[in-house]
């Protein structure tokens, strides 16, 4: 397993490096953040936002993205309120959830991969579809009085840990292990670092992004699910803004926005940092409206800090080994001009 | 010629990294002359022309406009010279109009700085009826024609009192009229004083034309001559004549059964009704001019390009069209022309590239551990002597030699039955060149049906079993090996009748 080990240097390392610097801060300054009520808090806290951070890895390390999880999660804990308000058993709502999630995650995947439409662009757009959907499913009512056995294990523990933590842990290897250990993992690395390359190689771009979003809405739904039994309430604007927190989370994490870059591992950092630092803020009291500027700032810093290591680290390669090697830039002779670009019109209108 | 030329290229010299595409050229060029440039594919004509367009520095000599060394640094410098190149296919701004096109960067101006858009119509008329066509100035540049296009930046160029006006290949996309038509203008700016250097693989074109020829060859000028004293089959000897050596080193191997076998491809627009056998122990090249469609139809055969119509038989079975994987199923490897884009993903790690083709094979319950991918891609680096510090590395660091080392050891892991190699040593160096057509004889021999894509004619020629020529879409010709030689493909590729 040194190819584990392996993994863990660089970005991942940083990362978890400065989750337990912040937490053994935390606990020192912070009342209160040290305690196993704190962390039991913690983990439902952070429960959705890794959840969907997993198929979310995915899908950015293919070099695409899904803004519309959050509005997703809302319009599944929406269908829950209005089913279970209808007098549908629990046992069949929830089902019926997951299916719904993972048919809004085709109608993502038909769009990007169907009609070739740019991911950002058409989750942004289904971000507000889902949404508006789920208020015209429930309104601005709010449904309760779920059932207390589903309630009570999901906020509940046993032997001092949360009982959502030993699903999250399974979702969490399964996810790890298709992404670092199997065919389809590295398929999804090579489409995110080159997709010709990966179509000449045989790798089925479209149909594994179409798949990984259908994984994703309905992770997105169980999500909404959760989220629903946890407050004991179903509403539409359940949810609204969490992309935001899971896209910092993924890139804090070390994913790089253009995708093949990127380590599971690295996100459950990146999404226990950010929910400790959330945590620990709002222990100190500090205003919903500040968090949200803490929460932006992360995402910025995400983005900046792993170019800023990459950039130093491959100037300071550059300087140890010179002279540079044949120039890999240099394309060989015979290449038609007509696709150098470098005389375009903008060049001349100077 | 006793006078100082317009445009005099001076010694120059232009190497890649370890690759030399120009090495010591000289001709000049006079005003009032067409004056062709010609050679091979890869003969270092577009280095040329990049050097003109101030795109590309030569590396030693110089260029001098009127006796004068020119510093030409930027493709600006180039335009404020007066040295104009016209592309292929020409980068105008689609949603600008033609006029705004012609102007740009030099708009005519009101007061306050607005644009004087009736002067810059007014202006582009006036080019135009100097070169004697009809385009609106007034018409977006979206859906012109190529051709129109090309007349757009030869009004652009006029505007601009450029006196050297370079065409690289400009007949390449147009018909017949449109061609006689550029031709027009092109004599009307001769006959204004212009000079003009016309690359073009057409022989027809060039000897009604021109004036004058320069030849290039492996990066050296060959000969400049008038058009008048040398002949369309002496032009060809000297692209090409030069005598295979070691560098082939073809077996004669007993051929098998048929193996591959394409039936009537078509793709509307890029090729139509090609047909070939390929049996086993068998090289053919597809040969032909660059944009003749070989490796469109080399990828539709793969199944990673689109396919109108056709069958492609491995084996007798039919394959699914569009299916990369089922072609690699089928036995089918690609190694394909763009080593860098579709070869390679340059960031990954040299392991990486070596084993994407076989994860699924090398996985076991599903799972990549225990070093399987390690081992494969040692094995196979280690059979094509590939150079490399760690499999770790990014193949980005590595040579182009080594880089299509680990292209073809991703490929042949894969124990193909089909071997298409699509310009297999296009970028590197002679002894790697040597190398791989080593491996692809041995291949061979050992009963691969090789499908070798390659625009170098001694390659092809030192190489294949038989030479079937594309030209712009069709198959033309399929040539034995005992009746192949530099002026049959070369005929064939560029329609020339046999005299």
């Amino acid at each position: 397993m040194s190819d584990l080990m392996k993994r863990f240097t660089g970005w991942d390392a940083a990362i978890l490096a400065v989750l337990v610097l912040f937490v053994i801060v935390a606990g020192l300054v912070v009342p209160d953040f040290a305690t196993g009520r704190n962390a039991s808090f913690m983990v439902l806290d952070l429960a959705p936002v890794l959840l969907i951070a997993l198929p979310m890895t995915l899908i950015i390390v293919t070099g695409e993205i899904d803004l519309s999880v959050a509005s997703t999660l809302g319009l599944s804990s929406a269908v829950m309120g209005a089913l279970w308000d209808g007098g549908m058993s629990i046992e069949v709502i929830i089902p019926i959830c997951l299916v719904l999630g993972a048919v809004l995650g085709a109608v993502n995947g038909l769009f990007i991969t169907g009609f070739g439409l740019p991911s950002l662009a058409v989750t942004i757009g289904t971000l507000a579809l889902y949404r508006g959907l789920a208020f015209v499913v429930l309104g601005d009512r709010a449904v309760a009085q779920f059932p207390g056995s589903y309630t009570e294990w999901v906020i509940g523990s046993s032997a001092g840990i949360p009982n959502l933590v030993w699903p999250l842990l399974v979702l969490l290897l399964v996810f790890g292990t298709v992404l670092h250990a199997t065919p389809l993992g590295r398929s999804l690395f090579t489409m995110g670092a080159g997709v010709d390359a990966a179509r000449f190689s045989g790798i089925r771009v479209a149909r594994t992004k179409f798949w990984l979003y259908v994984v994703c809405g309905a992770v997105a739904a169980l999500a909404g699910v959760l989220w629903t039994l946890r407050y004991s309430s179903a509403r539409a604007d359940n949810g609204t803004g969490l992309e935001l927190a899971v896209v910092a989370a993924v890139l804090l994490g070390g994913v790089s926005i253009f995708g093949g870059r990127g380590t599971l591992w690295g996100v459950l950092g990146g999404v226990m940092l950010l929910a400790a630092v959330q945590n620990a803020l709002r222990l100190a009291d500090v205003s919903n409206e500040a968090l949200q500027v803490v929460t932006g700032l992360l995402l910025i810093v995400s983005v900046l800090a792993p170019n800023a290591v990459g950039a130093i680290r491959s100037a300071v390669a550059r300087r140890r080994r010179r002279p540079p090697p044949p120039a890999p830039a240099a394309p060989p002779e015979p290449l038609p001009v007509s696709s150098d670009p470098s005389p375009s019109p903008a060049v001349r209108s100077s | 010629m006793d006078q100082v030329p317009l445009l005099a290229v001076a010694s120059v010299a232009k190497s890649f990294g370890a690759v030399a595409a120009v090495r010591d050229v000289s001709f000049p060029l006079h005003a009032g002359e067409i004056h062709a440039l010609v050679g091979e594919n890869g003969a270092g004509k577009s280095t040329i022309v990049k050097m003109l367009a101030g795109v590309h520095r030569p590396d030693t000599g110089r260029i001098l406009l009127d006796g004068r060394p020119l510093e030409l640094a930027s493709p600006a410098d180039a335009i404020s010279e007066g040295i104009a190149v016209i592309y292929q296919e020409p980068t105008l701004f689609p949603d600008l109009s033609v006029a705004e096109n012609i102007v740009m960067g030099r708009q005519p101006r009101r007061s306050l700085g607005r644009v004087d858009h009736r002067a810059a119509s007014r202006l582009a008329a006036d080019l135009f009826v100097r070169l004697g066509v009809a385009i609106d100035p007034g018409r977006p540049a979206r859906g012109l024609s190529i051709a129109d296009q090309q007349i757009v930046e030869i009004a652009k160029a006029l505007s601009r009192e450029a006196r050297v006006i370079v065409m690289d290949e400009p007949t390449a996309a147009l018909s017949g009229v449109e061609v006689e038509r550029l031709f027009a203008v092109a004599r009307s700016l001769r006959d204004g004083g212009a000079a003009l250097l016309f690359i073009s693989h057409r022989f027809e074109e060039i000897t009604a034309l021109c004036d004058r020829v320069t030849i290039m060859r492996d990066g050296r000028h060959v000969s400049t001559d008038p058009l008048d004293a040398i002949g369309v089959d002496e032009i060809v000897r000297r692209m090409v004549g030069r005598p295979l050596d070691t560098l082939f080193p073809k077996r004669e191997v007993p051929v098998g059964d048929v193996v591959l076998e394409v039936e009537g491809l078509s793709r509307a627009g890029v090729f139509r009704d090609v047909s070939f056998q390929v049996r086993a122990g068998e090289i053919v090249a597809l040969a032909g001019l660059v944009g003749a469609g070989r490796s469109e139809v080399v990828q539709a055969v793969f199944g990673v390009d689109p396919r109108d119509g056709g069958t492609v038989r491995v084996g007798g079975t039919v394959l699914r069209a569009g299916s990369p994987r089922a072609a690699m199923a089928a036995g089918i490897a690609l190694v394909p022309e763009d080593r860098r884009q579709q070869g390679l993903v340059l960031e990954a790690s040299i392991e990486r590239n070596a084993t994407s083709t076989r994860w699924r094979s090398l996985a076991r319950f599903g799972l990549l551990v225990g070093g399987a991918e390690r081992r494969s891609a040692a094995e196979w680096t280690a059979r094509l002597q590939t150079k490399y510090a760690r499999l770790d590395d990014p193949v980005a660091r590595l040579s182009g030699g080594n880089q299509q080392k680990v292209v073809l050891a991703k490929w042949l892991s894969t124990a193909p039955r089909v071997l298409i190699v699509d310009e297999p040593t296009r970028g590197i160096d002679v002894g790697t060149k040597a190398e791989v057509h080593r491996l692809l004889s041995d291949l061979a021999t050992d009963g691969v049906a090789i499908v070798m894509v390659s625009s170098e004619l001694p390659e092809v020629l030192g190489m294949a079993d038989r030479v079937l020529v594309m030209r712009e879409g069709h198959l033309v010709a399929e040539i034995a090996r005992s009746d192949a030689n530099e002026e049959s493909v070369m005929r064939a590729a560029t329609g020339q009748v046999a005299a």
